[in-house]
């Protein structure tokens, strides 16, 4: 999922990179509206179980393999906003201190997953913890349907950044269902981890979980 | 469970994940990299301005056993995004004061 140097040309890196920056100038907006001291520490865990979390490749077809996203479940845990910066944060330090994802694609690959990824999970979770009425339960689906949708529209992201600056003579519908198909897998692992993690916390500690704001008690 | 507790909890699995289970990670090319070598674009990537620092590809230059190596990594990059991250959020709960 990590975009590296090269795959697209500058002038589309750099117009991501500008998009990139307002969406994370609005998420740091938002969380400074909304920090609450208690939630503090688990803004710093959600990061580090991310990073975490994105070492670790698993097999998924013959050949294929897939890491967390997290988006989703940043998102349901700390709040889009914070979730955002976390993100941020994780592909940073992953592009600066690992070489994991390209510098000048640094912009593109925020765009995908800090706010495509965070912002479309959350915004299935939503969807979906309306749908189902407010409940507990309601919070855990939302978070697997997010998680699992995160993926592969963060994929469809890079087919449209793709198709705009790509390198390469492919055509865009092509790479579009390629991108499309395979992250589907991917987001199948995606949901499981979501909802595992998001499960854990809403059984010992649901006060803390953002996405349980408005679930009756 | 108490809230030190939960965190201390989520701390050391993520240790353990980032620090152990790493290692274990699968080695295939991820989705982007699969699709990019099967319709023939991979070769357009470039190596990383920093591809060549101590801590490229999530391994430490210079440790040559590779559970060390990869387990070493993880803990750095954990404490680097926990440390980045504490700051910015000390600095927003500051500014919002």
């Amino acid at each position: 999922m990590h975009i590296p140097d090269g795959f697209i040309n500058i002038p589309t890196a750099a117009g991501s990179a500008l998009l990139a920056t307002a969406g994370v100038g609005y998420a740091l907006k938002g969380a400074k509206a909304k920090l609450d001291e208690k939630a503090a520490p688990l803004i710093g865990l959600v990061a580090v179980f991310v990073f975490a979390g994105q070492m670790i490749n698993s097999p998924v077809a013959s050949g294929t393999s897939g890491h967390l996203l997290g988006g989703a479940l940043a998102a349901v845990l700390v709040g889009p906003y914070a979730a955002s910066i976390a993100l941020t944060v994780v592909l940073v330090i992953q592009a600066l201190l690992f070489a994991d994802g390209g510098l000048t694609a640094l912009g593109l690959n925020i765009f995908n997953m800090s706010v495509i990824g965070v912002w479309g999970g959350y915004g299935a979770f939503l969807l979906l913890r309306k749908a189902f009425r407010y409940t507990k339960s309601a919070v855990l689906i939302g978070s697997t349907v997010g998680a699992f949708i995160s993926v592969p529209l963060a994929a469809t992201s890079f087919s449209i950044q793709y198709a705009i600056g790509g390198e390469g003579t492919f055509a865009s519908s092509t790479v579009f269902t390629a991108m499309f198909s395979t992250h589907i897998l991917i987001g199948i692992g995606e949901a499981i981890i979501t909802t595992l993690t998001v499960g854990a916390i809403l059984k010992t500690r649901p006060d803390l979980v953002y996405g349980m704001a408005k679930v009756r008690k | 469970m108490n809230t030190k507790r939960l965190y201390i909890i989520g701390f050391a699995i993520t240790l353990l994940i980032a620090g152990v289970f790493s290692f274990y990670a699968s080695s295939s090319p991820d989705g982007l990299e699969k699709v990019a070598i099967d319709l023939g674009f991979i070769d357009t990537a470039k190596d990383s301005a920093v591809s060549g620092s101590a801590l490229a590809d999530y391994g430490v230059q210079g440790v040559e056993n590779e559970r060390l190596s990869v387990g070493i990594a993880g803990i750095v990059g954990v404490l680097a995004t926990g440390l980045v991250m504490y700051v910015i959020v000390r600095l927003l709960g500051k500014s919002k004061n």
